[in-house]
């Protein structure tokens, strides 16, 4: 087998570059339109109508709150009276502000899974021994090169946004005279140290360890797929293979302990035990539509002519499958709490179902991540043909990112979470950038592994 | 028994002859009724021009079929028929409802394939399968050629295939 190199030329830079420009200008503009604007209704025009919602759906929520007179009501009375009795230490920050970082924390969780999924999907294929997949291995091992940035970004970011985003760190909220569900909570935050104090060590220590050993299983499965191809032989991929292993054990754990710290936690009353799953399969069928978009449009760029029709009808299948796993994952974590008709659980999709700003990405959600992709991908021509693939795995993008966006906004703004121009810069911002970081590294070496020992069941690969 | 069917049969033992073989046959301008063989050979239907299998299409419309009678049933029985108040829902709610929609589709879109299979494959009950030789079920792979819907002699039939790669040639009646 020849080389391939992917080129990752001045003309693409510039693309990336401008609608990396394009994102700044929209993120700018948006925050100027979120400072002017008061409360968050600025892209919409409906100004009095969207208000009327908020207020409408305010007073459903206190409705539903006090018919069931459950605890929840009572918990979130103890814990604004525990605010207004606390210190005042922390004011909150303004709306602008606060927007901003809960968009922030979105993006970086986006992103985050969106790296890690990258290393995953090559783990997986290693230690299946699979061959279909080699052709774009690296297309998505490229994707892990965001790991050590991401991980950066969530440590720094995380001391900015911390009051606003995770509402279990005010320290009003502990000792005598707290919030009771807290207290019982704490530890899994504050240990060793005391409830509510500035430093949640035993979090903190989680958020580093779990980054730290993605980055260092990163660098070795790469080191030894990049050392494979210039010593070839059968050592390397063995080892790759140990080093998946271990991979993916720490990953079953981490991926879901990393979804209730940085997600589960903004709500910080509420749980599923589900929600570890729920967030990995979010991650995951995002990951494996942005492999096979990138695959794909590699391919229209004439590079890749291995990878054909057989191999796409392939990671369609995965695309199609995995859609469905989300949706039977998010309606589980629905109807067992829907059922049950708790208050302390449904108060979560009430929150999310009731609020006028967020009915509509409730449903645009399962619209756009279960109904098209299901219906589009359906069929055995459609997984085989470039154009529908480019179709669908954009609008799965898409969906997964309102879809963490539905996860943590409503958490953090309450009734005034917005989507404008601000949000559309910012994922274009982190886009560009985890573009830029990914094809960099893709153009680094050959596009694919001509030593590795699949390489010939991938290129026969018939299905 | 008037036998009205008479069928010339390749027996092959290697997949990789008979491809060639068949496209030897198909270039000499013989029809192929069927090949049988005992594993599914790669390439094999893009070889004899087989047109795309319409099952999945009867998949989806069973499937639908199942969608629209678990909603009906469930509608109509605790909305409608006997209303029960059951932890406080409305009692035509959708998504307690999904998870029989979701078995009823399935199960109806898999019972429904597995019926139209069986009916077009010949397989229903008391139906005769037509086996044209037992060892296409183990270790050969046989060609099936249907005297009626050729026009050439039955000889040259036999000489064409036996030129192909055929390990015998045979010839099997109805």
């Amino acid at each position: 087998m020849t080389e391939e190199r992917f080129s990752f030329t001045a003309g693409a830079k510039k693309t990336l570059v401008i609608l990396g420009i394009v994102g700044v200008v929209l993120f700018v503009l948006g925050t100027v339109l979120s400072m002017s604007g008061g409360h968050g209704h600025e892209a919409h025009g409906e100004h009095e109508e969207t208000a009327l919602n908020a207020q409408e759906s305010a007073s459903l929520l206190a409705s539903a709150d006090a018919q069931d007179e459950g605890s929840a009501h009572a918990e979130e009375h103890g814990e604004a009276e525990a605010h207004e009795a606390g210190h005042g230490e922390h004011h909150e920050s303004a709306y602008w502000l606060k927007r901003i970082y809960s968009n922030l924390w979105v993006n970086n969780v986006y992103f985050t899974g969106l790296a890690i999924i990258g290393l995953f999907f090559v783990a997986v294929q290693y230690v299946a021994q699979a061959g279909w997949s080699v052709g774009f291995l690296r297309v998505s091992l490229s994707l892990a090169n965001w790991i050590p940035i991401a991980g950066i970004l969530m440590f720094v970011s995380w001391w900015l946004v911390r009051y606003d985003v995770f509402h279990w760190t005010h320290a009003s909220l502990y000792g005598p005279g707290g919030d009771e569900i807290l207290q019982g909570k704490a530890p899994l935050w504050f240990w060793p140290m005391e409830s509510g104090s500035a430093l949640p060590l035993f979090y903190i220590v989680r958020m580093v360890l779990f980054f730290a050993l993605w980055y260092m299983l990163f660098v070795w499965i790469k080191k030894e797929i990049f050392a494979e191809d210039i010593n070839g032989g059968v050592d390397h991929w063995r080892k790759t293979r140990k080093y998946s292993v271990i991979f993916l054990v720490i990953f079953g754990f981490s991926s879901s302990v990393g979804a209730w710290d940085w997600v589960m936690s903004i709500d910080p009353h509420w749980f599923s035990t589900l929600f570890g799953w729920y967030v990995f399969a979010s991650w995951w069928i995002n990951g494996l539509a942005v492999i096979a978009l990138i695959t794909v449009v590699l391919k229209q760029n004439g590079y890749l002519s291995i990878v054909n029709a057989n191999h796409l009808h392939d990671i369609g299948k995965f695309i199609f499958g995995f859609s469905i796993f989300w949706t039977y994952v998010w309606f589980a974590q629905f109807l067992l709490q829907y059922y049950a008709n708790m208050p302390e659980e449904t108060v979560y999709f009430l929150q999310r179902l009731e609020v006028g700003n967020y009915t509509w990405v409730f449903y645009l959600n399962l619209i756009l991540n279960f109904v098209l992709p299901f219906l589009l991908l359906m069929t055995r021509d459609a997984k085989r043909h470039m154009s529908l693939i480019k179709v669908v795995c954009p609008i799965i993008i898409a969906g997964h990112w309102f879809d963490f966006y539905l996860m943590i906004t409503p958490g953090v703004m309450k009734l005034e979470g917005g989507f404008g121009f601000m949000e559309i810069g910012m994922l274009m911002i982190f886009g560009v950038a985890f573009l830029f970081v990914a094809l960099t590294s893709l153009a680094k070496a050959p596009l694919y592994p001509k030593n590795h020992p699949f390489l010939e069941e991938s290129l026969h690969h018939h299905i | 028994m008037e036998s009205n069917k008479h069928f010339v049969l390749g027996i092959y033992d290697d997949e990789d002859v008979l491809l060639s073989a068949v496209r030897k046959v198909k270039e000499s301008g013989v029809k192929i009724h069927e090949v049988y063989t005992p594993f599914p050979v790669h390439g094999l239907d893009e070889e004899l021009g087989y047109k795309r299998t319409r099952l999945p299409i009867v998949a989806f419309l069973f499937g639908l079929l199942g969608t629209t009678l678990a909603l009906t049933m469930q509608i109509w029985m605790l909305g409608y028929d006997w209303p029960m108040i059951i932890g406080g829902k409305n009692f035509a709610s959708l998504p307690p409802f999904i998870p029989v929609t979701f078995e009823l589709t399935v199960l109806l879109s898999a019972l429904g394939m597995v019926g139209t299979f069986m009916i077009t494959s010949n397989l229903k009950p008391y139906g005769k399968p037509r086996l044209m030789d037992k060892r296409c079920t183990d270790d050969k792979h046989v060609m099936a050629i249907d005297l009626a819907k050729n026009d050439l002699s039955q000889e040259d039939i036999r000489s064409i295939i036996g030129n192909s790669g055929a390990q015998e040639v045979n010839l099997k009646d109805f």
